[in-house]
């Protein structure tokens, strides 16, 4: 495989062909593949896990195809970027479904809760949390994260989800999101970047954020 | 906070869009490609392609405008029109349409609508109601399909909760009495659907101008807009569009 390869992970779930056009874009002429082979996965330099849908497929999906054991490994060691689902998988447990995730940021996935989805004047808030909202940077770590250069703090991402990450640990939220509620948008720890939101369909804080990715040396 | 969207919106047949004749400044004026790639920079928040191709062999050429639209425009794709089997979604899913919307289909097979939700996540799956107001009881409308041949003598209340329950992740709501008017959106139409379902819900036909849209959310309640010809004869852009949205004290991304 050609060095410097990025590759989309693919188990079924999503529109792996947004996110794997959407990353040829920014590359610079490094290979973007999308794949289910973990030899594939294993020799990338980078791997992103996109994610549509329900928690509880992904989940199985990953399983049959065999693809778990190889996601967990490139978590550990090379640049990783998870998207939507992608991020929530890496988390203990999901309340969609009640399924355990890989375990490998420590925290729990949960619905938005129904009593807190409304404005002040009374105006409800719908669920799927569908369109473009505000990414407000965090830096628990004392700097602002790499995969943020160039982009404006407050910068408009687009999200269509139900349900959302709440980790344990303060330190690895990357960015947070009021919809009803604040909640935890972008997650990171040591080689791992993590959206709720999708970059592949947020015009140009989208692709400033997978250029970022791909330029990332963690 | 969310922004209320702007969705400008292509009818497409045979590869080519219908109404954007009036173009300037486009190389190929009837190419949808080129012209999504045009709203999106303009800050559209999505863009809605709806294939209103007649032939049924010419249904595939729509695969490829979606394909070559998701190498280029980087914006949520939702694409309607002759879907009526669960392979047609997963075709224009694959193909790289975010969500894929059906109306008749719905109608005559609501388990199409479950299934496919099950299926590819109900984020993806948009329902298009064509409404008509009811001449014999105000303040009912009723759904119609075929292109607005057909009356089902559904309410379209009910309709629209019923779709929600089976699983649809927003609903595209057209009033086929303001269509082509120019007058707004219906607007009690578009409150009282909002009000009764807890998923998103586009306003759509009768706009004629930018308070138009504005109104649609702030009276109708509506979480996004859809227009198509004040942004396809070169009236109004879509950033016009949205400083007059947010002139209006409406949230929106620019």
């Amino acid at each position: 495989m050609i060095a410097g390869t990025i590759a989309v992970v693919d188990y079924g779930m999503g529109n792996l062909r947004s996110v794997a056009k959407a990353l040829e874009h920014v590359a610079g002429g490094k290979p973007v593949v999308v794949t289910a082979d973990p030899a594939v996965l294993a020799a990338a330099e980078r791997v992103v896990v996109p994610g549509q849908g329900a928690m509880p497929d992904c989940m199985r999906e990953l399983a049959e195809r065999g693809l778990k054991q190889a996601v967990i490994d490139a978590a550990a060691n090379k640049p990783f970027l998870g998207i939507c689902i992608g991020q929530q998988m890496l988390f203990e447990h999901s309340e969609e479904g009640d399924v355990p995730g890989l375990g490998i940021l420590r925290g729990q996935v949960r619905r938005f809760p129904a009593a807190k989805m409304h404005l002040p004047d009374g105006q409800k808030l719908k669920v799927p949390h569908m369109g473009w909202n505000e990414v407000r940077q965090q830096s628990a770590q004392g700097r602002p994260h790499p995969l943020w250069n160039g982009i404006a703090d407050g910068s408009r991402f687009y999200f269509v989800h139900s349900y959302f990450v709440a980790p344990d640990d303060a330190d690895c939220v990357a960015g947070t999101t009021d919809y009803g509620i604040p909640f935890t948008s972008a997650c990171a720890r040591d080689n791992i970047f993590a959206v709720q939101c999708h970059p592949e369909k947020s015009a140009q804080a989208g692709l400033a954020l997978l250029a970022n990715f791909i330029n990332w040396k963690p | 906070m969310l922004a209320k969207r702007i969705i400008p919106c292509l009818d497409v047949t045979a590869g080519r869009v219908v109404k954007g004749t009036n173009f300037v400044d486009l190389r190929d004026a009837g190419d949808p490609v080129e012209i999504a790639r045009r709203y999106d920079a303009q800050g559209a928040d999505e863009v809605t392609f709806l294939d209103i191709t007649a032939s049924s062999d010419q249904r595939d050429i729509i695969l490829h405008i979606v394909e070559a639209c998701a190498e280029q425009v980087f914006i949520p794709l939702t694409v309607g029109g002759g879907v009526r089997a669960i392979a047609d979604v997963r075709r224009l899913l694959n193909a790289g349409a975010d969500k894929v919307s059906m109306n008749t289909a719905a109608v005559q097979n609501p388990d199409l609508v479950a299934e496919a939700s099950a299926k590819v996540g109900n984020q993806c799956i948009v329902v298009a109601i064509d409404a008509k107001a009811d001449a014999s009881q105000p303040g009912r409308w009723q759904v119609f399909t075929h292109g607005g041949r057909n009356g089902t003598g559904m309410c379209v209340i009910e309709w629209a909760r019923k779709v929600q329950q089976l699983g649809a992740g927003e609903i595209l709501l057209t009033s086929m009495d303001r269509d082509g008017t120019k007058a707004g959106f219906d607007l009690a139409l578009t409150r009282a659907v909002a009000d009764a379902v807890d998923i998103p819900v586009i306003a759509s036909s009768g706009v004629g101008n930018l308070d138009h849209l504005a109104d649609g959310v702030t009276e109708g309640r509506a979480d996004a807009v859809l227009a198509a010809s004040i942004f396809h004869f070169g009236e109004y852009t879509v950033r016009q569009a949205k400083e007059r949205m947010r002139e209006r004290g409406i949230e929106v991304r620019l």
